[in-house]
């Protein structure tokens, strides 16, 4: 039953995500990006990770897919204007991508390594234990995470405002 | 394998109930807003249809369910048909984790079963966040997808607002967490239990939250698109914003996912700010076997109350201008909801429950 879930989560991630690409329409390819989101969350779901899930859908799905969409809409993107002379390159780099994957594949062979023992059996919830992770053995990360974020949100008001300041 | 019929077939009427209620709610909402309106407009609203007009609601959805479904030139069919159930389905599957009872587990031949909630995940407010920002996806494609000026304006208004809000929402409902400890609308109504000095918006230890409360009503009163921030839907500047283009029943579907939205925000500001279930006094709720009466009574009233807050906020006052709404959503809320944030965490350190 788990494995015929994941199967199922599985197969209609790679088929968005391929579509997200293929699709010439970019409305349709957040749409498939917006299906691709939920199957992830889905997945996420069925690893007991609810709180990963729901983060997944109001972060991505809720606020960076919406304003794509916005973008989108208010460039009123044609239909014929993709980018058509960025086909070499992605020819090359997409035949050089396709050959490590198989490399990998076929010197690992087809065994998925085990997985590192969760913390089943644990009384607190996943929100406590991330929580409790977050702020303790990752610390540094985080904090690390959050400056650089920090310098991106300064980056933002100063380009916002360059022609503002320019005039005085 | 019985236990899992029995199971499923528990849930399933449960929700068939929930949402009987919730729809039923819908239909009375739309007759209440207008006898509510007309009332502070000295006026007398309808009254044609039954005593009262107290049967308007059944002669209104009759009329969409006749009219003609109209797909205008040029429409994307797809799109255009999915943005209404895009936007009813995220309104309706909120009501999942909403406890409007107390937390009790029966035993219904060997099934633990919860009466009055239909699912109690850990996760509850985040999953009720997360399905909200999924709704803005059916007004920005209705919008778009109609193939009209008014519609495309209207639907990426809401876009704008939508986003900006939507934080204002998650950013007042942290100090209620903090206090709470939960994410779980259960246990959240939980710590609020007897009397009303016990509720999140009044208890004055470790710091009341009923600033928290303002910023998640005006918030919200943005996000469910009603005045004073309709904006999208703004009938004097864009006709009717993103559902100009829609008649019939997909219209009704707009229509009722804007009323079920304000019901599911009612019953936010309920669990979270006002103790869910409990009674504002410890004596008005009935002990025992019969608390269920009481707590389904307090619910439904204190849910009321905020729909007729909305009615009343609606007869009142203007509606914003574009800018204003950006810069009080950016430069007012905002600040407000992080500040409330800093000074409960501090205080909640050193008052803890």
């Amino acid at each position: 039953m788990a494995t015929f879930v994941f199967l199922y989560f599985a197969a209609v991630i790679v088929m968005a995500a391929s579509l997200v690409v293929i699709v010439r329409n970019p409305i349709y390819s957040a749409l498939s990006l917006l299906v691709m989101f939920f199957h992830v969350a889905g997945l996420y779901v069925t690893l007991h990770a609810e709180f990963l899930a729901a983060i997944q859908i109001i972060v991505y799905a809720g606020a960076i897919l919406v304003l794509y969409l916005f973008v989108v809409m208010l460039l009123n993107v044609k239909q014929e204007e993709s980018f058509n002379r960025q086909g070499p390159v992605a020819l090359f780099l997409g035949v050089v991508l396709l050959t490590e994957a198989v490399l990998l594949t076929v010197s690992r062979g087809f065994t998925v390594g085990t997985p590192a023992p969760g913390r089943e059996g644990a009384a607190v919830g996943n929100t406590e234990s991330i929580g409790e992770l977050l702020y303790s053995t990752y610390l540094f990360p985080f904090e690390i995470a959050s400056l650089i974020l920090l310098v991106a949100m300064i980056g933002a008001v100063i380009l916002s405002k360059k022609g503002i300041m320019e005039s005085q | 394998m019985f236990d899992t019929s029995i199971k499923l077939a528990l849930t399933l009427s449960q929700i068939g109930a929930v949402m009987g209620v919730v729809l039923l709610t819908v239909a009375i909402l739309t007759l209440l807003e207008r006898k509510v309106l007309s009332w502070m407009q000295d006026r007398m609203g309808p009254m044609e249809v039954g005593p009262y007009g107290v049967l308007q609601p059944v002669a209104d959805g009759l009329k969409l369910f006749f009219k003609e479904d109209i797909i205008p030139a040029g429409a994307n069919k797809i799109m255009f048909s999915l943005a209404p159930i895009l936007v009813l389905v995220p309104a309706l599957i909120g009501f999942a984790v909403i406890p409007f009872g107390p937390n009790w587990t029966i035993d219904v031949m060997g099934v633990e079963f919860k009466p009055f909630v239909i699912s109690d995940i850990n996760i509850g407010v985040l999953y009720i966040l997360a399905f909200a920002s999924i709704g803005a996806y059916g007004v920005i494609l209705g919008g778009w997808a109609s193939n009209s000026k008014y519609s495309l304006l209207g639907g990426l208004r809401s876009a704008a607002q939508l986003i900006s809000y939507e934080l204002n929402v998650g950013l007042a409902i942290v100090g209620v967490l903090l206090l709470a400890g939960s994410l779980s609308l259960v246990e959240i109504t939980e710590a609020q239990a007897g009397g009303f000095w016990n509720w999140f918006a009044f208890d004055p230890l470790p710091f009341p939250q009923f600033i928290a409360f303002v910023i998640f009503l005006i918030a919200s009163v943005a996000e469910t698109n009603r005045l004073p921030f309709d904006l999208p839907e703004a009938e004097s500047e864009l006709v009717a914003g993103f559902f100009t283009e829609y008649s019939g029943m997909r219209f009704a579907f707009f229509f009722m996912a804007e009323y079920a939205n304000m019901i599911l925000v009612s019953c936010m500001s309920t669990v979270l700010f006002f103790g869910g279930w409990h009674a504002p006094l410890p004596f008005l709720q009935a002990p025992g076997m019969f608390a269920w009466v009481t707590g389904i009574f307090w619910f439904t009233a204190k849910v009321y109350f905020f729909l007729f807050l909305f009615f009343w906020i609606r007869a009142t006052l203007p509606r914003l201008r574009y800018d204003q709404l950006m810069r009080f959503g950016w430069k007012v809320l905002l600040p407000i909801a992080l500040g409330n944030i800093v000074v409960t965490s501090v205080l909640a350190y050193f008052f803890p429950n």
